[in-house]
């Protein structure tokens, strides 16, 4: 029975009882609670099933780690799967629901999987399923989908905003227990700009629950002492619920920030994500206790000794009113030692070693405990939760010695330093045989842009699990980092703590060590992936010896807590296996981020309209209040077409293109890249940019040109005027514009920087509007103001003057057959000119058109559009282009690539021009099949089809290919 | 996400305000070279696991081109420089043996 005690829990504010609900239930709790502490406190010991085996799974942790207590959170679009109870503080209102079980957690189907456990061992799904092969992708495949994933994914849009920040600091330190407080106290005197985060809501790590003493006073004191000092200090910047998620090169520091899961009233962002370069990084992370791989080890009830600890310290729960601890090391004895202080029952210690303890085990035995040196537990008692555990001896194979009932069993099997972010960016470990444990190897940190390491470790994330030790190596990393980022660090001594003297802890990777078959199969390794010892030992049999092959093969430390828990016994029973030593196995790759963080956080505020900014013409505005349907174009949206009231997107189109061939149509074409060249080697750059010649170009006219990429493959086309004697207007495509004008100044600063040339994207400077159809020259003389008749402005000629009272540039060139003019006028006046062409052309039958009528038009007329004719593997020759290749230029970019022998081969394709006999219209992208099958197995194919149209004008199908 | 100073305006710009532009001090081939030229200057390219000299253009800066030496390997940066250069300055180089003993990238060493 897990419950609340009458007293006790520093963390608790029993003043304010707060309501939540757990799969329906009504219960309660206390402010400063976790959702963990308050289910247990309900005796909740139950909180989810596992994912292969649908096992019962209780609490195991008190933090980050924890592998089983995941649960669905929330409701609509504040829900989030996959939440774990230990870091989840208790708020109001709270609503939680358990995952992975059907119908009920208490009475589950899955469960029989349980049954046939010695019929899904590793690998179960690779072997099994392997065979017949359809039926993998119809019938294996689905049913595996099916049965898949903890959680269910959120259906609902996300509630909440996000943030990010910058920040830039000399030193960040990660973890704000004693360690990182000290190191943080000794960097911020020294004057450096710290940034100190904490994961939890508190200060002060575990020393504060476990009753250490620094420098004569509780550690709780000296913690608060220190905060004081710290948010005193201008330079020292603190934040709790901030956790480091990843360490990246160069001193790049993910923080992830939860401002407001604690209180979901609270206004703003839920989550702030800070983007932080630091000089030096200190991990001050701490340490992970490791269970110990005995049978029914993932029984409800089983928690480690220092989640125990931390249940009765931090938030008055007795898990157990009888605790069971069994234990590697002296540590675990400050568990039995809190519950015998509490007035709850220890029935006994089970101390693997044959010495037992040092200074805390005599204290045990003082207070009377039952401590069993060189023991273990043969096996846990209970269904559904603990009832009690068999005893064996730990050098045997479990016979059973005797047996003790209780309801809790607190273990320990040493502690792991929480090395993530050390190792994130490449942070090298070593092997301390004494303590079991891999830890940093300062002689290989990660390092810099400078060739320098820059990030340190402290206190128990440095190895150092005794407070004194841990204080004066938080001392140095703080001292040495401000050195580091170029501050002159204090002097003095660390302060000291009343560390009890400790035996050593001993290695134990399974219990009882001659452990058979029987018992290897309830030993697990990984609760949230359902690994046992047994599934590690057959992977290495079946040759699976890399530590990273038998992860994948076994799933070990491949669920959502990647192995916290598991991963070091993991790898300790795969060495054992292979009869060699731990290091030579290794670890797998730790990989950032620390623990999940939100998509939301990721995308800050980088959603809905901010997620990509639009780019709109001036005439936008007219373009939305007369409904025409957008599409995308780079990052323009343009219309498409303008629908009618009732009229269909298709009928729309052909109106569109007849109206234009016969009266007058309107297009915007505002996104057309317009790039100004201008200096006295311009000439000659558009030379080498073009394929043909654009030096020779008169003041006055314009021209169509292609370049190429020095592949020799077309990539951008458009017009380009002469404005004048040093000054050229090149016209890109929508989507070419910035790709064009960053590919002219690679050219001009890498190549050819002598050259005396300036280039500009003006595109958004004007406004360019297409006036095209056999009326077009009787509406700009409506509008007045300047000569467009054919022999003033004659096709491919521009003229400045004014239409309508605008200043005008009009450009006489067609991309549809039809008489046409390109007219730009400031963006300004883009609008209001716009409006007046539609005014004054309303006695032509004027109307605008979009895009695809642009399309279906200029494909009628036989012109090409790159992206559509082109796709990087097409040379202009291909198209029937070679009228603008020219043959006396020396040199273009692109010229040599087409002389090379497949560009040059008379085999290849050629741009054709389709119509359908049936006047359908055929699939864009179908190919001309040929006779035979290639090596391959594949049909041949002589050609595909590149664009295909309805064509009003012809009334059929029409279509461009390459043959 | 790399940090590199540019050379131009002096910031130290993250890796998010920069564009990769590949190897730096490509020889332009062109009309007149043999295939095998060509195809070398267009697609044979080094991969070095440690020195390596890269171009890079301050997109969201001012805009500039430079080019930079780097350890492929531990992303140590030994220096950046103008793209208006036709080898690694002297003292960049100088610099790298330093670090490096014995390096060499491509014709220089």
């Amino acid at each position: 029975m897990s419950t609340r005690l009458a007293s006790g829990g520093r963390l608790l504010n029993r003043g304010r009882a707060l309501e939540f609900q757990f799969n329906g239930k009504r219960l309660k709790g206390f402010e400063g609670d976790t959702l963990a502490s308050a289910l247990l406190a309900n005796d909740q010991m139950m909180v989810g099933r596992s994912f292969k085996y649908h096992r019962p799974r209780g609490v195991v942790a008190s933090g980050a780690e924890e592998p089983n207590a995941l649960v669905n959170l929330g409701k609509g679009g504040k829900f989030e799967p996959n939440q774990r109870t230990t870091t989840t503080e208790l708020f109001d209102g709270l609503y939680a629901t358990s995952q992975n079980h059907w119908p009920t957690l208490e009475f589950d189907i899955g469960a029989i999987n349980a049954l046939f456990a010695r019929f899904l061992p590793a690998g179960f799904y690779y072997k099994t399923f392997l065979f017949p092969r359809p039926f993998w992708k119809h019938i294996y495949e689905p049913f595996i989908r099916q049965s898949a994933g903890l959680g269910k994914a959120p259906k609902d849009r996300d509630a909440d905003t996000y943030e990010h920040f910058y920040f830039y600091a000399d030193v960040v330190v990660i973890g704000g227990g004693i360690a990182g407080l000290q190191a943080a106290l000794e960097a911020g005197k020294a004057g450096a700009r710290v940034m100190v985060m904490e994961q939890t809501a508190e200060w002060g790590g575990r020393a504060v629950v476990d009753g250490v003493e620094i420098a004569g006073q509780p550690a709780a004191e000296w913690v608060k002492a220190a905060v004081q000092a710290l948010e005193k200090m201008e330079n020292v910047t603190l934040r709790t619920r901030c956790m480091g998620a990843g360490v990246y090169d160069h001193g790049y520091i993910l923080g992830y920030e939860r401002l407001t899961d604690h209180d979901p009233e609270l206004k703003g962002p839920r989550h702030r994500l800070w983007r932080i370069r630091a000089k030096q990084t200190i991990s001050a992370t701490g340490a992970i206790e490791r269970p110990l791989s005995f049978a029914g080890n993932d029984l409800p009830g089983v928690l480690l000794a220092g989640a125990v600890r931390d249940y009765l310290v931090n938030w008055g729960v007795s898990v157990g009113d009888r605790t069971v601890v069994v234990t590697n090391n002296d540590d675990a004895y400050r568990t039995a030692i809190a519950l015998v202080d509490a007035g709850l029952s220890v029935p006994a210690i089970i101390d693997a070693r044959p010495d037992g303890a040092g200074a805390l085990g005599a204290e045990a035995k003082a207070k009377g405990i039952r401590v069993e040196e060189g023991k273990a537990i043969a096996k846990v008692k209970g269904k559904t939760r603990v009832t009690g555990v068999a005893l064996c001896l730990q050098a045997g194979e479990g016979a059973v010695i005797d047996e003790i009932a209780c309801d809790c069993v607190a273990m320990s099997g040493g502690w792991s330093p929480v090395v993530h972010l050390w190792s994130h960016c490449g942070g090298k470990l070593k092997w301390d045989d004494a303590q079991a444990m891999f830890r940093p190897d300062p002689a290989r940190a990660p390092t810099g842009a400078d060739g320098e390491g820059f990030v340190l470790t402290a206190g128990t994330a440095s190895g150092e699990l005794g407070a004194t030790a841990a204080l004066a190596d938080a001392t140095a990393a703080g001292r040495a980092a401000a050195k580091a980022a170029g501050h002159k660090p204090k002097t003095g001594k660390a302060p000291v703590a009343n560390d009890a003297a400790e035996a050593p802890m001993a290695a134990v990777w399974l219990m009882p060590q001659g452990a058979g078959a029987e018992l290897k199969m309830k030993a697990w390794l990984d609760y949230q992936n359902d690994v046992k010892v047994s599934d590690v030992q057959l992977a290495a049999r079946e040759g699976f010896e890399s530590v990273e092959h038998t992860k994948r093969y076994t799933t070990l430390g491949m669920a959502t807590d990647q192995g916290k828990l598991s991963n070091i016994n993991g790898l300790a029973i795969l060495s054992q296996s292979l009869n060699q030593a731990i290091p030579q196995t290794g670890t797998t790759t730790f990989r950032p981020p620390y623990t999940p963080i939100s998509m939301g956080a990721i995308g800050g505020s980088a959603r809905d309209e901010l997620f990509q900014p639009i780019r709109k013409t001036p005439m936008h505005g007219w373009h939305v209040e007369n409904g025409a349907d957008f599409e995308p174009v780079g990052h323009w949206r343009r219309p498409y077409s303008f629908p009618k009231k009732g009229e269909g997107l298709h009928d729309a189109v052909n109106r569109e293109i007849v109206n234009t061939r016969t009266n007058v149509g309107l297009l915007d074409a505002s996104t057309l890249g317009k790039l100004i060249v201008k200096g006295p080697d311009a000439g000659k750059f558009l030379d080498m940019l073009y394929t043909n010649m654009m030096s020779n170009l008169a003041v006055g006219k314009c021209r169509y040109g292609l370049m190429c990429t020095e592949n020799g493959f077309l990539t951008d086309d458009g017009v380009v005027a002469r404005i004048d004697e040093d000054t050229w207007l090149c016209h890109t495509t929508t989507g070419g514009a910035d790709r064009i004008h960053a590919w002219m100044e690679d050219w001009l600063q890498c190549e050819w920087w002598d050259w005396k040339i300036y280039v500009a994207n003006v595109t958004e400077q004007y406004a360019q509007v297409a006036v095209v159809g056999p009326k077009a020259r009787q509406l700009l003389e409506k509008l007045g103001g300047m000569d467009v008749s054919k022999e003033t402005l004659p096709f491919m000629q521009w003229a400045d003057g004014t239409l309508g009272g605008f200043p005008v540039r009009v450009y006489r060139i067609s991309f549809s057959g039809e008489l046409s003019y390109e007219i730009a006028v400031a963006a300004s006046h883009g609008r209001a000119f716009w409006d007046r062409l539609l005014k004054d052309g309303e006695e032509f039958g004027i109307m605008p058109y979009g895009t695809e009528g642009l399309h279906v038009m200029r494909a009628e007329k036989g012109f090409i559009m790159i992206g559509d004719e082109t796709d990087g593997t097409v040379i202009p020759q291909d198209l029937g282009l070679g009228w603008a290749i020219s043959k006396k230029k020396d040199d273009y970019l692109g010229k040599r690539a087409q002389e090379r022998s497949h560009m040059a081969d008379p085999e290849r394709w050629k741009l054709v021009g389709l119509e359908t006999l049936d006047g359908s219209v055929i699939p864009d992208g179908a190919y001309a099949v040929g006779k035979g099958y290639n090596a391959n197995g594949q049909r041949l194919t002589q050609g595909r089809v590149t664009s295909t149209y309805y064509s009003p004008t012809l009334k059929r199908g029409i279509g461009s290919g390459l043959l | 996400m790399l940090t590199l100073q540019c050379p131009y305006c002096g910031v130290d710009a993250e890796e998010t305000e920069l564009n990769a532009g590949g190897e730096a001090h490509l020889k332009r081939e062109t009309v007149g070279s043999s295939d095998d030229d060509f195809e070398g200057y267009l697609f044979m390219r080094e991969n070095p696991k440690g020195v390596h000299f890269e171009r890079w253009r301050h997109s969201y800066g001012c805009g500039k081109w430079f080019l930079a030496a780097r350890d492929t390997n531990t992303l140590e940066v030994f220096g950046t420089y103008p793209a208006q250069s036709k080898e690694p300055p002297k003292e960049l180089r100088d610099k790298i043996s330093a670090k490096r003993p014995g390096w060499s990238w491509r014709e220089f060493k």
